[in-house]
């Protein structure tokens, strides 16, 4: 009887696992579970920030030495591609809302093309740091102008900076390769009709990762590369 | 199920606002404010952020049980900051007793 109980409600509401009453019920659950898992993050990505305060406060000049040696605009330009993913992926999760299984595919690939973008101008910029040797540790021999700019605020305390540039950017990179491959599985799932206006929860969880993400770079952009100033 | 279906226009508006706070942020800085600078940038930078949690991520429609676990996070996040901060700040306020220097060793007889 139980069997028969149970395999009515998987027919009723397709996607609810056995220990929820209703899919409302996993709803609820499973995004008061990413917020908690967004906390460990916000404390996760918490650490370097309060160590970045740190050394910028201790050695300002050598941050804003590094800091004006990257590019502005590319910083900028990132900035609105990934802000554009959260457009589009706030509108893949409407599109689940409504049912919209063509438009929930459509943008669910704008934004891993759009988190591609962003992570395609990271890559291009890692490659400048190469070029212009100012990787800390691996390729550190910063000469010409690259050097008149680091030399006042001290050599050491600009290869720290960039430990910071690295560390920071890495890690949010990282996040955003995750966060593709996250987008890839539910673009696969949303082809085969999985998400319904009823059950849509995964789309909404990895929504919000995405939307954390994009925060961490709203606060990276400022803190990396506006240091200081540019007038 | 009480979902809220945000129409298509709210998201449309908070990206054109988004997107004006960052060329706003990147204009303010080619101006010289002094310190001012820092502090605008990381004003806007919190706006920002707020637009993207209360239409993005749904928090004007989600209920109290996540606001509390989400400024449970922050007043970790600032507990973190702000008493880290204030060690290193005020550890040159008290003089330090020229034993303890390391920068010259004390010479013994």
């Amino acid at each position: 009887m139980a069997d028969a109980h149970s395999a009515q409600v998987q027919t009723k509401y397709a996607g609810l696992a056995h220990q929820f009453e209703d899919l409302a019920q996993q709803h609820d659950a499973d995004t008061l579970g990413i917020w908690v898992f967004l906390v460990t993050e916000i404390m996760f990505f918490g650490g370097v920030f309060a160590a970045y305060a740190i050394f910028r406060w201790l050695y300002f000049a050598a941050f804003a030495g590094g800091s004006h040696l990257l590019d502005i605009r590319l910083g900028a330009i990132n900035t609105v591609v990934l802000l554009g993913s959260s457009l589009t992926m706030a509108l893949s999760v409407r599109s689940a809302q409504v049912g919209n299984r063509r438009a929930l595919v459509l943008f669910l690939v704008l934004t891993m093309i759009l988190g591609g973008a962003f992570l395609g101008v990271k890559a291009y910029e890692y490659h400048q740091k190469f070029v212009e040797h100012i990787v800390p540790s691996l390729e550190w021999a910063p000469e010409g102008d690259v050097l008149a700019r680091l030399a006042p605020g001290g050599l050491d305390h600009a290869q720290l900076y960039f430990f910071f540039y690295f560390a920071m950017t890495g890690l949010h990179a990282l996040h955003m390769i995750i966060g593709i491959g996250l987008l890839l599985w539910l673009v696969l799932r949303a082809r085969k009709g999985s998400f319904t206006p009823d059950y849509f929860a995964p789309v909404e969880v990895v929504g919000l990762y995405w939307h954390f993400v994009d925060i961490v770079w709203i606060f990276l952009f400022p803190l990396l590369y506006l240091i200081g100033g540019r007038y | 199920m009480s979902h809220q279906i945000v129409p298509v226009k709210t998201y449309i508006v908070v990206f054109a606002g988004l997107i004006g706070l960052t060329l706003l942020t990147t204009g303010v800085a080619f101006i010289d404010l002094g310190a001012f600078n820092t502090v605008v940038a990381l004003v806007i930078a919190f706006c920002k952020m707020l637009l993207v949690i209360f239409f993005f991520m749904h928090l004007r429609h989600s209920g109290g049980l996540v606001r509390v676990v989400l400024l449970a996070g922050f007043f970790w996040l600032a507990l973190l900051i702000s008493l880290t901060m204030s060690d290193y700040r005020t550890r040159s306020w008290t003089p330090t007793p020229d034993a303890w220097s390391t920068t010259a060793p004390p010479t013994h007889p």
